[in-house]
């Protein structure tokens, strides 16, 4: 196949993938309050809507409130766990492992569900910790995951050349592990932050009517009445995702954080 | 000495993850299973007692209803998802670094979107006033503008949309490790591009298409929201059930055995899909 063709194959899909955030963000500029397309008018009040009507910037605080707290959560669970599981191959650390992963990887609503009688048993059902909790222990597999490649490109002789000079567990993992690690530790913080801001079915299984997110919101009022803020909030979303990976790609190697590695390859 | 200091800071490093872990979500998943076997309480919740009604209404009709509509449309979206996402991300990975970093950029952002925002985006972009029927109608095509959603073509466009990243992420390691040099030996022995496509890179990548098969499956299987908003109500899949039986008839005991169910099932074609992918890893390739 020639290199037009599947550079127009590549195209037509990443079009197929675009179409709806476009419409999107066009209904987002609307005049009236109506989802039209292409838009009637020009005006960003919608935007604007986000942070001053009172249920919506609510609902934005709810959500970045619950993705950082959520995430600090699930990288200081991650990075304990993932330090184990590299520096010791015990079965009990490779079967912490497992478990940490686990919950991303089913499908959600199963975990919501564990979540919604787990806090109803101890009365926690609604609360923002609830949330904030389910959310951190759902996403601990991202952290996880970036910080265990961050460890696997760590070169063992530096440990064994620290260790040698006399540096104890501790002053290793500080002095040497640690700094090399932190960029994969910030891009595992960054990718479930931005996950937890667009989770919807465990945040409205476990606190749904009391602790409104953005996503809660923008479902609710696809029931309960159109307004073109839901597009200006998903043009956020879109926005924010975009920065956020834009940034890891920028400071760090997108290709290799996501398993692309073959050795000689610039 | 050092060993008994080695093990004391295992125990250290491990406490915290293992209590987190196993407080949140070992125990939430031993309740739920307790729950699958209480006795729905009418105006209540749920009582303790060791029932199987729950179980037993996996024989109604009404259950397998659901169970068929939920794989099939899993089934046909996994299909349609990995036949397009295979080339599109083979095609990508031969694309310089930075375009690639960039395309990645773009589809880890579609792929963080909440089923929220997509099912949304969808049904917007297929309703009468802001969609397609509206383009259409502007250049002639069809006499009126009309709407696309909700419906099964509709639905399966989202899900598709949905597992798209996901295909492209777990099908790109394996895809961009594959060395470019095997096709080009069978396009210099003559073989046409799309022979070289079908008889080496096909049955090389053949584990890693499954596993993204499997995969794309399972996440589509648990899907619970696109249903609701791009479906009709005959095509609501088991998650979406599972809501609301929990939510709206309060139900919990016969939501809490669906979600067991589901959960066996993932769990198989998770530990398929991770043996298909571990295989592929130990060839030397």
């Amino acid at each position: 196949m020639t290199r037009l063709a599947r550079n127009a194959f590549v195209g037509i899909v990443l079009l197929f993938l675009a179409a709806p955030l476009v419409v999107i963000a066009g209904v987002s500029l609307n005049q009236p309050k109506r989802l039209l397309f292409p838009p009637q008018g020009f005006s960003v009040k919608w935007y604007a809507a986000l942070f001053t009507e009172n249920d919506w910037a609510s609902a934005l605080t709810n959500s970045v409130i619950v993705a950082v707290l959520a995430s600090v959560l699930a990288v200081s669970v991650a990075l304990p766990l993932a330090h184990l599981a590299w520096s010791r191959r015990s079965p009990f650390a490779r079967a912490l492992f497992g478990l940490g992963i686990a919950p991303f990887m089913l499908p959600p609503v199963i975990s919501a569900l564990g979540f919604l009688v787990f806090w109803l048993s101890l009365g926690l059902y609604g609360s923002i910790l609830a949330t904030v909790v389910s959310h951190g222990v759902f996403l601990i597999a991202l952290p996880l995951v970036t910080i265990s490649l961050g460890l696997e490109a760590v070169d063992r002789s530096l440990i064994e050349a620290a260790r040698t000079m006399g540096a104890n567990g501790r002053t290793v993992f500080l002095t040497v592990v640690f700094p090399l690690i932190r960029p994969y530790l910030v891009s595992g913080f960054a990718f479930a932050a931005v996950l937890s801001l667009n989770e919807y079915i465990i945040a409205y299984m476990v606190a749904g009517f009391s602790v409104e997110t953005l996503p809660i919101k923008v479902f609710n009022s696809l029931r309960y009445g159109y307004t073109p803020v839901m597009a200006s909030a998903a043009v956020l979303f879109v926005l924010v995702a975009v920065t956020v990976f834009g940034a890891v790609a920028r400071f760090g190697d997108l290709p290799r954080l996501l398993g692309a590695y073959r050795s000689g390859q610039p | 000495m050092i060993a008994r200091q080695e093990r004391s800071a295992f125990w250290t490093q491990a406490l915290m993850p293992s209590a987190v872990l196993a407080v949140f979500f070992v125990v939430p998943f031993a309740i739920m299973l307790a729950v699958s076997f209480f006795e729905r309480v009418e105006g209540g919740l749920f009582e303790p007692s060791f029932d199987l009604a729950s179980y037993i209404r996996f024989l109604t009709p009404f259950f397998g209803g659901i169970l068929l509509v939920s794989i099939t449309l899993a089934a046909g979206t996994a299909a349609v998802v990995v036949a397009v996402a295979f080339p599109f991300t083979c095609f990508m990975s031969r694309m310089r670094r930075r375009t690639q970093s960039a395309v990645l950029v773009f589809i880890l952002s579609v792929l963080s979107l909440s089923e929220v925002i997509i099912g949304f985006a969808w049904s917007t972009l297929l309703s009468q006033t802001a969609g397609i029927g509206n383009l259409l109608a502007l250049l002639g095509l069809i006499e009126g503008p009309k709407a696309y959603a909700p419906g099964l073509l509709a639905l399966m466009l989202g899900l598709a949309y949905l597992g798209f990243p996901y295909a492209v992420l777990t099908m790109y390691p394996s895809v961009s490790r594959l060395d470019p040099e095997l096709t080009e030996a069978a396009r210099m022995s003559g073989a046409s591009p799309v022979r070289a496509f079908f008889s080496v890179t096909l049955p090389i990548m053949r584990r890693t298409i499954i596993g993204a098969l499997i995969l794309v499956f399972v996440f589509t299987l648990g899907a619970y929201l696109l249903p609701q908003v791009l479906g009709r109500p005959r095509h609501w899949t088991l998650p979406v059930h599972i809501t609301d039986q929990a939510i709206f008839q309060s139900n919990i005991p016969f939501a809490a055995a669906m979600a067991m169910f589901l959960l066996l099932v993932s769990l198989a074609l998770v530990g398929l899909a991770l043996a298909a992918g571990a295989d592929r890893k130990c060839d030397p390739a």
